[in-house]
C-alpha cells in the first residue's frame, strides 16, 4: 500500500524502483530522520504519566463529606461482566437509608470496563485515573472500602468529564 | 623467538580483547540507535547513559541454568554454539587492521597472520559458520529449532555463491589473494584525487557482497533462520544461559568481521586519503591507519543497524529469487566486465 492508501503492484513500479536502491536510500533517511525527532519515552519512576479525564483507572467510590455515596443498590455488581465486585448492604440514620458495610472489589478479575460507573445511579462508583496496581498475593488484590474511597476533590475532572459526555 | 611467538600473541590478544568489548559496545550502540530510529530513549539505567547495560545482561546469562532438552542430541548440542563462536572470531586473523608499524625495533604487520590466501581463508572459514547454525536447529530436537537451521543453511549456500564470486573482480583488479596488498593496491589514486578503492572500480560487486554480507550474517532483512515471530527465536530456541550467550556473541563478532571484511575489500580498509602528504611520524602515522579503520568499521556497523529497521524481512521465495535469480547473474556480469576492462585498458 502507499501513503495515500492505494495498491501497488509490481507490474507498476518503474525501472528504478525494481532494483530496490534508491528505494532503500530513500528509506534509509526516513529512517535517519527519525533519530532526531523528539522522544517520547516517560522516564517513569520519576516522570509519570497523568491521563486524561477520559482515562479509565482503578475503579474507586466517591466520598463526600466523610461518607461514601454509595447506597447499595448493587448494579455495579449485577452488571460487572467480570463478576468482580461484591456489595452488602446495612441500613444508616443518614438520609439515604442504605449504605455499604461491606464493598469489595477485586481487582484481579476487574478489566476497567466502566460498566459499573455506566450504571451507578448515585455517580458513586468511579474510574479514578490511578493506574499503578501492586499487589503480592490474591488476598491482597481484593480491595476493600478502606482502599477505595477516594474524596469528590480528588475526582472532579472525572466527574466533570461525566457530566459533559453522558 | 619472540618474533615468532611473542609478537602474535600479543597481537592475538589484542585483536580478540578488542572485537569482545566492540561486541559489548555493538550490542549496546544497537539498542540505543534502535530505540532513537523508534523515538524512543532506550537503556539508559545501568551506569552512566547505560554503557553497562549488556555487562548486567552478560551477569544475568552467567547465572542462568543451562538447559538441554531431552531427547536432544547432547554433545553436538553443546558443540553448536562453540563451532559459531570459533568461527566468528577465527575470521579475523587475516584482516590487516592498519599498515606495517615499528615498535621497539621491531617491524610489526599489523595483521595477526599474513597467509598469502587470505580472502580463500575468509570464505572457507564463513562458509564453517552454518555448521553452527544447522547444527544446533537439529541437535535441539525442536521442529522450530530444526526450520531454522534448514532456512540458515539454503540460505547461506545460495548466498555464499554470490558472496565468492562478487569478490572475483575485486582479485582480478588487485592480481592477489593476500589482503594487505589489496589494501596497498587500494592505497593508490586514480587521476590523482580519487582514492581507488574498490567501491568506486567495483561499485555492483561491492553491492553484492554488501547483500550477500547481510545474508552471511543472518541480519535483517535476511534474518529468517530466527525470525522471531515465526520460529520462536529459530536456531537457538532450546539455548539458554551461556551456550545462548555464545550465539549471541558469535551473531554481533559476526557482523564486526563481515564490517571489517567489507572495509578491507571495498573502503579502502586503513588507507585514509591524503595522509601521507600530513608529514607525520611513521608511528603517527600508521595509528592514524589504525583508527581510520576502526571509524570505517563503525560506519558499516552502523548502516547495519540503520538497515535493520529500515527493511522488512524477506519472504522465503523472495530471498531464493533474489539469491539466484539477480544475486549470482550479476556477479558473473560484474566478473565479466570487469575482465573486459582489465583486457581493454591496460
Amino acid at each position: 500500500m502507499s501513503s495515500n492508501g492505494t495498491m501497488i503492484r509490481k507490474k507498476d513500479l518503474n525501472f528504478w524502483q525494481k532494483i530496490y536502491i534508491p528505494e532503500i536510500i530513500k528509506g534509509l533517511r526516513l529512517t535517519l530522520a527519525q533519530i532526531f525527532r523528539p522522544k517520547v519515552t516517560y522516564q517513569y519512576p520519576e516522570e509519570r504519566f497523568t491521563p486524561p479525564a477520559s482515562f479509565r483507572g482503578r475503579p474507586v467510590l466517591a466520598e463526600e463529606n466523610g461518607v461514601e455515596r454509595c447506597v447499595a443498590c448493587g448494579l455495579c455488581s449485577r452488571v460487572c461482566p467480570a463478576l468482580a465486585i461484591e456489595v452488602q448492604a446495612a441500613e444508616t440514620e443518614l438520609e439515604k437509608e442504605r449504605y455499604p458495610i461491606k464493598f469489595e472489589i477485586n481487582m484481579v478479575r476487574c478489566i476497567f470496563c466502566g460498566f459499573c460507573e455506566e450504571v451507578c445511579p448515585e455517580e458513586a462508583i468511579i474510574m479514578s485515573n490511578e493506574y499503578e496496581l501492586v499487589f503480592t498475593s490474591q488476598e491482597q488484590a481484593v480491595f476493600g472500602k478502606e482502599k477505595l474511597l477516594m474524596s469528590t476533590e480528588k475526582l472532579r475532572p472525572r466527574l466533570e468529564w461525566l457530566k459533559a459526555h453522558r | 623467538m619472540t618474533e615468532q611467538i611473542i609478537i602474535p600473541i600479543l597481537k592475538i590478544s589484542v585483536v580478540l580483547i578488542t572485537v569482545l568489548t566492540t561486541v559489548v559496545f555493538l550490542v549496546y550502540i544497537e539498542r540505543r540507535v534502535s530505540a532513537f530510529i523508534q523515538n524512543r530513549i532506550g537503556p539508559n539505567r545501568v551506569g552512566p547513559f547505560g554503557l553497562l547495560q549488556t555487562v548486567a545482561d552478560v551477569v544475568k546469562l552467567l547465572m542462568k541454568e543451562d538447559i538441554v532438552p531431552k531427547n536432544a542430541y547432547k554433545q553436538i548440542h553443546d558443540l553448536a554454539p562453540i563451532i559459531s563462536i570459533g568461527v566468528a572470531l577465527s575470521t579475523f586473523a587475516v584482516i590487516p587492521v592498519g599498515n606495517t608499524m615499528e615498535i621497539f625495533g621491531h617491524e610489526v604487520k599489523l595483521i595477526i597472520a599474513d597467509v598469502n590466501i587470505g580472502i580463500l581463508y575468509i570464505l572457507a572459514i564463513t562458509s564453517l559458520g552454518v555448521y553452527g547454525i544447522t547444527l544446533a536447529g537439529w541437535s535441539s530436537n525442536s521442529k522450530y529449532s530444526l526450520l531454522g537451521g534448514l532456512r540458515s543453511s539454503a540460505q547461506m549456500i545460495s548466498y555464499e555463491l554470490s558472496m565468492g564470486l562478487s569478490i572475483v573482480g575485486v582479485l582480478m583488479i588487485a592480481g592477489t589473494l593476500q589482503l594487505d596488498k589489496i589494501v596497498l593496491h587500494q592505497a593508490t589514486y586514480l587521476w590523482g584525487w580519487l582514492p581507488a578503492w574498490n567501491l568506486f572500480l567495483q561499485p555492483v560487486g561491492f553491492i553484492t557482497f554488501m547483500v550477500a554480507s547481510f545474508a552471511e550474517t543472518n541480519r535483517l532483512p535476511f534474518d529468517l533462520p530466527e525470525a522471531e515471530p515465526e520460529l520462536v527465536g529459530g536456531f537457538h530456541t532450546e539455548y539458554t544461559g551461556l551456550k545462548f550467550g555464545l550465539f549471541f556473541l558469535a551473531e554481533y563478532a559476526n557482523m564486526i568481521t563481515a564490517s571489517a571484511i567489507i572495509t578491507t575489500l571495498f573502503l579502502g580498509g586503513w588507507h585514509l586519503p591524503f595522509a601521507e602528504h600530513l608529514g607525520l611520524t611513521p608511528l603517527m602515522l600508521s595509528l592514524l591507519q589504525v583508527l581510520t579503520f576502526c571509524v570505517k568499521v563503525a560506519f558499516v556497523l552502523l548502516f547495519f543497524i540503520v538497515i535493520r529497521w529500515t527493511l522488512p524481512r524477506f519472504r522465503y521465495d523472495q530471498l531464493m529469487d533474489l539469491g539466484w535469480k539477480l544475486m549470482l547473474p550479476l556477479a558473473i556480469a560484474n566478473i565479466l566486465a570487469t575482465g573486459l576492462a582489465l583486457l581493454f585498458f591496460s
